[in-house]
């Protein structure tokens, strides 16, 4: 039988009231924190704050337990005021176990909290962290709230009635003790966790029994508990009205081809091989057979790009996806892409490298591979993403432009965006922009492969399986007229010049470039792709503080540059520019606006910018 | 629309204007106009036929098919034909592709389009040399053969591509001689019929870097007595008057000679091309004499179209999406008001 679970929502004491918290939930990669995180999350959001999340996974699938290198986490960081990024210390570090807490103590700001599973810090597990003393008792953690809760025992204790439950089974549900026991401090309801709980073990009613126990048991636990003097709350933010879901960038991405798939009218091909971390965008999309999508996932790399040629020539909306390593091997084919003029979607989740790299962290080091890692002159559009949530918005801008520019398009997005996750307000499809392709029948005007568009220079598409236009296409250089293979001299020359003047002309179909919070003034910050959060959180701060002649431009097209770009940057003093590579941005505004002086900050450690470090780089500037 | 009959082509309907630059005296010479003679026998519309090639001399056949057609980069057709047909399966789509560009730079390629089962055919342009770049030796030249980069004989022992193809799980495989245009069109035609991936390896002479390789087998004045032609269902007969035939004698297939020592035409061995157990169908692959060629293996299967159609047919059926917004809009999504 099961029991009626009441809904726990608390009544007293009044909480405090903050802006904004940033918690961490940290553990074995076994130990649910990413659940427990996403729980708290949604919770968080239907509450209606506005949100950013990020998880942390080692590259070691299952390390072994309560190793240094198998810890797994999650971080939340969740407001009534704006939330930019999922923050850089922590006001609520939860550790699963010593390990946990050694590599993640740094994080905690000074005379804030933590709350530990005492059960866990064994001799073992202590030698296995390299302690040499227990923290909990040696004073080392004198500057923290800490919070010490027996949690495998008492979640053994809330079990002990349910029965077919084995060891693991308990020991997996612990998760659910320190998810009650921060709804309780944050003030949330277990309802929309209870919800979840029973939808996740529908047929398994003995785990939502056990899971919803546990998960009361901390709320409870936190209650009752003197340790925790007080609670608090975080109010609704204030946010456009709409319909909102949480979305991670990786899934934004796959949405946003979707969709436009849909507007276009053409069928998604999707050719693909597994990278990290890339290989979430394909697992969404191969979900979606029920739209028609057609997700290969080829031999490798390259084949994952030339069957999306293949799909390309057909008459398909044709993408491939890959993080750095693979966009290397996809160079040669981006290449014939780049020749053939067809359009083609390649979409690069960055990671750290060069090489095997920084796999799991985030870096934003292949913008240069993306401009010009092919060999001869081949220029494609290039352009980021720089929230999880806008993701959507550049998947399916980066298919506009493939489609109606007949080219390749390079979508970059890297993994801390593509595994962040916030608020998305949804879009429908009726709400996006049109999107044109150039596909012709022998009855259109112009009806020849090689006829083009006026305005965009774009090359018909005359796909297989249409009469009287047949044609072949291929990696030599094709004659301007004809299509037919041309090695004559002045027709290469004109071939380059007309495929470089083909991505310039996309300027006229892109927007104008922004600068956010001052037009004009001392100190312009540059910015491009993912690091937008932080940088936007930084400049706001500075304007709070009285720095009011900062701007800050931050970039979705870099090639082409918007058409206003030299102009904006002239409008300042100085100008900034800040990138997770060695300089890679900087060095294209200094190709196109040489008579400008750029400054440059620039950090390569896998990590995102931290709040601190930009605003002590700003100062130094102004 | 009622589909209109497909119209009666000429070999000439399959010509595209572009001048053929192979050399004079060259095979591919042979297999193009096998190829043009054969694509009216098949009842498919020009404008639904594709031809994909990698890079090599063979690989410029595209361009002389009056066809839909892709000249792609080195070793990688495969991929591309792989993209074609799963966008557009009412498409015939050929991959023309070398010994090279198919079992080195393209070898990965290759054997997963076999194990896939596309429905795709391959037409292997096997010459036993690099001949684009001027005579190097490819993974299918012999040991000791002296090549512009094996001045003192090659040591790296070849790939017979037939066996590869049964490693690889081929559905389909034939062998057949580049001086023999009626038959490289026969088999042209079979290939297309079947449903799956078909691998094609024409034994083509290349006049300059290695010229005659394939004389001992392929001349006409010993091409009866040295290879034998399999037909399914047919008993494995050769020879000019076909008085020779194959037997399985333990472990190996013996030349017998009928009337010799008792041997009667009951006695040889019956080709079945059909079998799914590749084992005999490797013996004759690797059979040196007789050299044997035509359909070797046809063996039908789901294609990864069918299986991919049937499971997307399913799913549509279950699923209660029509368009994305219902996906966006449905889980757990929430108001701000």
């Amino acid at each position: 039988m099961i029991t009626e679970i009441p809904v726990l929502e608390k009544k007293e004491p009044q909480p405090e009231v903050l802006e904004a918290v940033v918690v961490r939930f940290v553990g074995d990669s076994g130990d649910g924190m990413q659940l427990t995180g996403t729980q708290f999350t949604d919770t968080s959001a239907m509450f209606g704050n506005d949100i950013a999340t990020f998880p942390n996974y080692p590259s070691e699938i299952r390390a072994p337990q309560g190793s240094l290198y198998g810890v797994s986490g999650f971080q939340v960081h969740i407001g009534s005021i704006e939330i930019s990024t999922p923050g850089d210390n922590v006001d609520l570090l939860v550790a699963m176990n010593p390990a946990a807490l050694k590599t993640n103590l740094y994080s905690v700001k000074p005379g804030h909290t933590i709350i530990v599973d005492t059960d866990a810090f064994t001799k073992k597990n202590l030698e296995k962290a390299g302690y040499t003393a227990n923290p909990l008792h040696d004073g080392s953690l004198a500057n923290y709230k800490v919070i010490e809760v027996d949690m495998t025992s008492l979640t053994k204790e809330a079990l002990k009635d349910i029965e077919g439950l084995d060891n693991s089974a308990i020991t997996r549900s612990k998760n659910m003790f320190s998810l009650g026991m921060i709804y309780w401090m944050y003030n949330r309801s277990t309802e929309h966790t209870i919800d979840f709980i029973n939808k996740k073990f529908k047929y398994k009613p003995h785990l939502i029994e056990a899971n919803t126990k546990v998960l009361n048991a901390g709320f409870y636990y936190a209650e009752t508990l003197e340790l925790i003097p007080n609670s608090y709350t975080i109010s609704p933010a204030k946010m456009p009205q709409g319909t909102y879901r949480i979305i991670m960038g990786n899934t934004a991405t796959a949405w946003g081809l979707l969709a436009a798939s849909e507007k276009s009218g053409l069928e998604l091909f999707l050719g693909s091989y597994p990278i990290t971390p890339a290989t979430d965008i394909l697992h969404e999309l191969v979900k979606h057979k029920h739209f028609g999508v057609k997700a290969f996932q080829a031999e490798d790399e390259i084949a994952g790009i030339t069957s999306a040629i293949g799909a390309a020539f057909a008459g398909d909306l044709a993408v491939t996806t890959t993080s750095g390593p693979g966009l290397a091997l996809k160079g040669e084919a981006i290449g014939l892409a780049v020749m053939m003029e067809l359009p083609l979607v390649i979409i690069n989740v960055q990671r750290g490298g060069p090489s095997t790299g920084l796999p799991t962290k985030t870096e934003q080091s292949d913008l240069l591979q993306a401009m010009w890692g092919r060999n001869g002159e081949s220029p494609v559009i290039v352009i980021a993403a720089s929230t999880p949530a806008n993701c959507f918005n550049y998947a399916y801008e980066a298919a506009r432009l493939a489609l109606e520019h007949m080219t390749p398009v390079i979508l970059l997005t890297d993994g801390y965006i593509a595994n962040g996750s916030a608020p998305w307000k949804i879009k429908t499809v009726a709400e996006m922009p049109p999107i044109r392709n150039h596909k012709i029948t022998l009855a259109s005007e112009n009806a020849h492969p090689y006829g083009r568009d006026e305005q965009t220079l774009a090359r018909s598409w005359a796909v297989p399986g249409t009469p009287g236009l047949e044609h072949r296409v291929g990696g030599l250089e094709k004659d301007i007229v004809s299509g037919n293979v041309s090695h004559v001299p002045e027709n290469h020359q004109k071939m380059t010049d007309l495929r470089a003047e083909k991505v310039r002309r996309v300027q006229q179909n892109i927007p104008d470039q922004k600068v956010e919070f001052a037009s004009e003034g001392d100190l312009l910050v540059v910015g491009w792709g993912g690091t937008y959060g932080a940088l936007y959180s930084a400049v706001k701060q500075m304007k709070r503080e009285g720095y009011t002649t900062i701007g800050l431009a931050h970039f979705n097209y870099i090639n082409p540059l918007p058409a206003n770009t030299g102009e904006l940057l002239g409008r300042f003093k100085k100008i900034l520019v800040c990138e997770l590579n060695a300089g890679q941005f900087a060095s294209i505004l200094k190709i196109h606006y040489g008579k400008l002086a750029f400054d440059q900050f620039n950090k390569v450690q896998g990590l995102p910018f931290a709040n601190d470090e930009l605003i002590q780089e700003f100062k130094k500037h102004v | 629309m009622e589909p209109t009959a497909v119209p009666p082509y000429t070999f000439k309907d399959f010509a595209s204007d572009q001048e053929v630059r192979w050399c004079p005296g060259c095979d591919d010479y042979v297999v193009l106009r096998a190829m043009q003679k054969a694509l009216p026998e098949m009842n498919v519309r020009k404008e639904d036929v594709v031809f994909i090639s990698g890079i090599g001399c063979s690989s410029r056949f595209p361009y002389y098919m009056d066809t839909y057609g892709m000249h792609s980069i080195h070793g990688r057709a495969p991929g591309v034909a792989s993209g074609v047909k799963l966008a557009n399966p009412a498409l015939s789509v050929w991959v023309i592709t070398g010994d090279g560009d198919s079992m080195a730079i393209g070898g990965n390629h290759l054997i997963h389009a076999l194990r896939r089962n596309i429905d795709l055919n391959i037409v292997m342009f096997n010459n036993e040399i690099y001949g684009l770049t001027k005579g190097q030796f490819s993974p299918t030249s012999l040991l000791g053969q002296k090549t512009k980069s094996s001045p003192y004989g090659n040591t790296q022992p070849p790939f017979n591509p037939g066996e590869l193809a049964l490693g690889a799980n081929a559905r389909f495989f034939a062998r057949i001689a580049g001086n023999s245009p009626k038959l490289i069109s026969q088999v042209l035609v079979d290939a297309h019929k079947f449903k799956g991936t078909t691998l094609i390896e024409v034994l083509q002479n290349c006049v300059i870097f290695n010229d005659g390789c394939y004389d001992a087998i392929t001349h006409k004045d010993v091409k009866e007595d040295k290879q034998i032609f399999l037909e399914h269902g047919k008993p494995m007969l050769f020879g000019k008057n076909r008085e020779k035939g194959l037997v399985l004698r333990g472990l190996k297939l013996e030349v017998v000679t009928l009337g010799e020592n008792g041997i009667t035409e009951a006695d040889i061995l019956v080709h079945d091309a059909n079998e799914k157990d590749p084992t005999l169908h490797g013996m004759l692959i690797r059979l040196e004499y007789p050299m044997a060629t035509g359909v070797i293996r046809s063996f039908e299967d789901y294609t990864l179209e069918e299986r991919e159609n049937a499971l997307t047919e399913q799913i549509k059926a279950k699923s209660s999406f029509t368009k994305t917004d219902d996906l966006f809009f449905s889980g757990e999504t929430y108001e701000v008001k």
